[in-house]
């Protein structure tokens, strides 16, 4: 029995020292590289965290982080396209990408991107990695360890509780409201992810068959699926803000609205960005987070590095230090960014829960049981016909 | 004379000569870094059939000739009301300075349903509590992308303007036409203005090219929905399915066709006005009019919309939570001057500048030089204009991949050598004018005195024309803040920059980080404006005829 269990010990430390060697050797290539992270720039929060990663990392690992910000995860997609067209199959210039969904899909079917290296990252133990769960699938696409998860997105709308008072119940009832109200509801641009993510909020509601939208779009289903989603827009749209016309650029052109008044919604992908607005006094203090009953669509913000980054190494690291306990719970907190931890808590230690548990809260920050439940992403094929067809639908 | 002509070819001509073949290329579908050549026109088959075409088209057209026609019509009285107020061209060029991006960040914020002329206004006159449900920055027609082109380019017609009438007897031409009966303004539009017209076609035709392919203006003014033509271009280059390159490609060669038509009307509409023009003059009808009132009332509209797009950014940058209607934020909070990140982009903007003007000053310089050394000018002249007639769109993005398949990598060399595409032709502009105008018999002289040509230009020549290389390097500063495109395409993101920060913030949300960068990006082409006025005074504090002015 005992020897056994020396021999089990012995073929664990035989396994693993191969992958700590492996760990610090990626270390030891990472120093003094520059990673640029290519990160929607939209939110001055995020900007300000990726600012702190930078200096931890500069001070731990000698690694510099320089944000590079874009106002659509497309461009740097786009970039290492365009340097595989040109022949640059190393020295890339994206090393780290914040991604997710269709994206992640076109690079990964396109051989766009590094890896698998989840496995590789120590801090991944941290992560429920068990088939199907959610820091295993993008959008209902596994990521096979082609990315790393940093941060929970769940679709939240904000609202101002001075000026609505009769607040719908779900998604129907919000074209009812619209109705009451001319001219005080919008949503972003469905070519932006939030305004997609508005269109696929309402789908995964209104489907006959919800089973459905989990598979590849074909014609057929996405007629049947989408028709009262359509026949639902359809009355909404002439009462949205500029009589549905024109649309806010992104999610943070909306809460400009918001706090303007020109609209009395904004919607976000991140639970506490209201409050932390509020915090930025950005969006009035009356404003609060309100979910659909039936609960809204959420998934995991990832990370993934380009087949020929020029700094493969520091970007490792980065994805490896975005899952350390501690950096989770420093962006838990509503202070910094706010952002919900991907960390599964059971795999957590006594230190680290009691880190998660001291983090302050505010008014506007909604408890885990008003988010209420998260429902599974469409495919992301769905996302891209649903944007392509509200394009043909309604830009004339 | 051979290898000058080499590198004038090499460094501006090549650059926007490459960058058209590969566009062009792609478009038919021929991809040399893949090797791949499936040609085609299913990609213009394609970029046709893009929702929206037919009306991003409209709207390239309607803002684009609209914003040209609208600036040379405001500059007609404009131009009459300045002609012969001294040192008019002095306070243009401050306005010339300001970038596209800022200014039309500024002006978004004073105009939107929400902006500040609301504000002042609301509720007490309005009786609005919340803000209209109207429609104005963002409009589907374009209108107030038409504004914003034309309060940058009416400075910049007028500039042009004043230096034209500059060697002619204007003066006198009105007083001989006054005597025979005509009113001031239709001397000025029937007599003189036609006669200044030939030095205002470039600049009109640089304006005209620049307003049907604005991208950062569009992004931030105009309609989104479907938006111009060049916007549409940029979003499907970015956009995240690689497929979408090909459209994006035959649509910027549509937009290369469609600015070279409108080129072509523009002449031939010339013609017809200039007949129109002869067929008023014979007629000879007197029209009596009192002293137009027109011109200040322009002027003054201008200023208004103008400065107070710079004030409402000021003010922007240090507000506290600033709710509509309130005519003023509640509080001062000097806040996001502390946490944000404007240096960086700031110091990163300020050395793309000071690296692209110099070069640019430096081939100027050997450009006038040869000239004057082979006593006769070089016959590149086409080379100067191209990359300001060029749609911008429609040769950055296939530059940025000639660069990476030449093997220069995004990042700021490859920025500086783009942003020099359009700062040298300007500093060029800028320094040929007082450098033929140089006083010949002061470096006949120095030779007679022994001084051999290298002596000639730098003890006489630069010290003499200090003053007007000082202003050519403010306003190469001035061009290289105001790129966008330039920065955003060959840069890969990697480089940080004061106009694409700015662009990108207008969309988000803090609208107090989105004022300070761009308020920076005003701020850095003003105080090179001050530098150049300030600097040949104290250079020269005992040399008078040295002193020079901006101009």
């Amino acid at each position: 029995m005992k020897r056994s269990f020396a021999a089990a010990v012995a073929a664990s430390l035989m396994l693993a020292s191969p992958a700590l060697a492996d760990w610090a050797q990626t270390k030891a290539d990472a120093k003094g590289q520059t990673v640029y992270f290519n990160a929607w720039g939209g939110d001055p929060r995020t900007n300000a965290f990726i600012e702190w990663v930078s200096q931890q990392m500069q001070a731990k690992y000698g690694v510099t982080v320089e944000q590079v910000k874009l106002s659509d995860t497309g461009e740097a997609v786009s970039r290492v396209q365009a340097e595989k067209a040109a022949g640059q199959n190393s020295g890339g210039a994206v090393d780290l990408i914040w991604i997710n969904g269709p994206n992640f899909l076109a690079m990964k079917q396109a051989g766009l991107l590094h890896g698998p290296f989840l496995n590789e990252l120590p801090n991944a133990k941290y992560l429920d990695l068990s088939p199907g769960s959610a820091a295993t699938t993008d959008f209902t696409v596994p990521t096979e360890g082609y990315e790393s998860p940093w941060r929970l997105a769940k679709f939240v709308f904000a609202y101002d509780t001075d000026r609505v008072k009769d607040l719908p119940h779900d998604m129907a009832g919000l074209s009812q409201w619209a109705a009451a109200h001319p001219g005080r509801f919008t949503h972003p641009n469905p070519s932006n992810f939030m305004g997609a993510t508005f269109l696929k909020q309402a789908l995964v509601e209104m489907a006959p068959d919800a089973e459905a939208l989990s598979k590849p779009v074909t014609d057929e289903s996405y007629a049947k699926e989408t028709a009262p989603l359509w026949a639902w827009y359809d009355k909404l749209r002439p009462n949205l803000w500029r009589k549905g016309e024109s649309f806010p650029e992104n999610e943070s052109a909306q809460a400009t609205l918001l706090a303007d008044g020109e609209v009395d919604f904004a919607m976000f992908f991140d639970p506490a960005a209201p409050a932390a607005m509020i915090k930025q006094q950005v969006l009035p203090p009356s404003v609060r987070v309100w979910v659909p009953d039936e609960g809204s669509i959420g998934n995991m913000s990832y990370v993934a590095i380009p087949y020929n980054a020029a700094h493969q190494a520091g970007a490792e690291l980065v994805a490896n230090f975005l899952l350390d306990p501690a950096t989770q719970a420093h962006m838990q907190n509503i202070d910094v960014l706010g952002s919900y931890s991907v960390l599964d808590p059971s795999k957590l230690d006594a230190s680290a829960k009691e880190a998660f548990a001291k983090l302050p809260t505010a008014p506007a920050l909604p408890t885990l049981a008003e988010l209420g439940p998260t429902l599974p992403e469409p495919h992301p094929s769905w996302m891209t016909r649903l944007t392509e067809d509200w394009a043909k639908r309604y830009t004339k | 004379m051979i290898a000058i002509r080499a590198l004038f070819t090499v460094v501006i001509g090549a650059p926007v000569l490459i960058g058209v073949v590969l566009t062009l290329g792609l478009a038919l579908g021929w991809q040399p870094g893949l090797g791949q050549f499936d040609p085609g026109i299913d990609a213009f088959a394609q970029a046709l059939s893009l929702p929206g075409f037919a009306t991003s088209l409209r709207l390239s057209l309607v803002t684009g000739l609209g914003a040209t026609l609208g600036a040379l019509g405001v500059s007609l009285p404009l131009g009459l009301w300045l002609i012969g107020r001294a040192g008019a061209a002095r306070y243009l060029s401050p306005l010339l300075a300001v970038p596209h991006a800022a200014l039309a960040i500024g002006l978004g914020f004073l105009l939107a349903p929400s902006g500040w002329a609301v504000r002042l206004i609301s509720p007490w006159a309005t009786g609005w509590d919340l803000p209209p449900d109207v429609v104005t920055v963002g409009d589907p027609w374009g209108l107030v992308l038409i504004l914003g082109l034309m309060l940058k380019e009416v400075p910049f017609l007028l500039l042009a303007t004043l230096i034209a009438a500059g060697p002619r007897d204007v003066a006198g031409q009105m007083a001989t036409g006054r005597s025979l009966g005509y009113s001031r303004a239709q001397v000025w539009r029937l007599i003189i203005w036609p006669q200044l017209y030939p030095a205002l076609r470039l600049p009109v035709l640089i304006v005209l090219g620049f307003s049907l392919s604005v991208v950062d203006m569009a992004l931030v003014l105009g309609p989104s929905n479907p938006p111009v033509l060049a916007v549409q271009i940029l979003r499907l280059f970015s956009a995240p399915d690689p497929e979408q390159a090909r459209p994006a490609a035959a649509l910027a060669v549509i937009l290369l066709g469609i600015m070279g038509l409108c080129l072509l009307g523009w002449l031939g509409a010339e013609r017809a006005v200039a007949t129109l023009g002869r067929h008023w003059l014979r007629r000879g009808r007197r029209i009596r009019q009192k002293q137009s009132l027109s011109g200040p009332f322009l002027a003054i509209l201008g200023l208004m919309l103008g400065g107070g797009s710079l004030v409402i950014l000021g003010l922007w940058s240090v507000a506290a939570f600033w709710r509509f209607p309130d005519a003023l934020p509640p509080g001062i909070s000097l806040s996001r001057w502390q946490a944000a990140d404007w240096a960086h982009p700031a110091l990163s903007s300020l050395g793309l500048a000071a690296a692209s003007t110099a070069i640019a000053m430096i081939l100027s310089l050997i450009w006038l030089e040869t000239e004057d050394r082979l006593a006769r000018p070089m016959r590149l002249g086409w080379l100067i204009v191209m990359p300001l007639l060029l749609p911008q769109i429609g040769f950055l993005q296939g530059l940025t991949t000639g660069f990476l398949w030449l093997g220069l990598p995004p990042g700021p060399v490859a920025v500086i050598w783009a942003q020099l595409l359009f700062v040298f032709p300007y500093v060029m502009i800028a320094l040929t004018g007082p450098w033929r105008a140089l006083d010949p018999g002061l470096t006949a002289s120095a030779a007679s005195l022994g001084a051999g040509p290298m002596r000639r230009l730098f003890r006489v020549k630069l010290p003499v024309l200090s003053a007007p290389l000082m202003t050519a390097a403010a306003i190469g500063v001035a061009v290289s803040v105001a790129q966008y495109l330039a920065v955003l395409l060959p840069g890969a993101g990697r480089v940080p920059a004061l106009a694409t920060e700015a662009v990108a913030l207008a969309s988000g949300a803090d609208r107090r980080l989105t004022a300070i960068t761009a308020l920076m990006q005003a701020v850095l082409p003003l105080a090179a404006y001050l530098l150049a006025l300030a600097l040949p005074l104290w250079l020269h504090r005992n040399r008078r005829g040295l002193r020079g002015g901006l101009t």
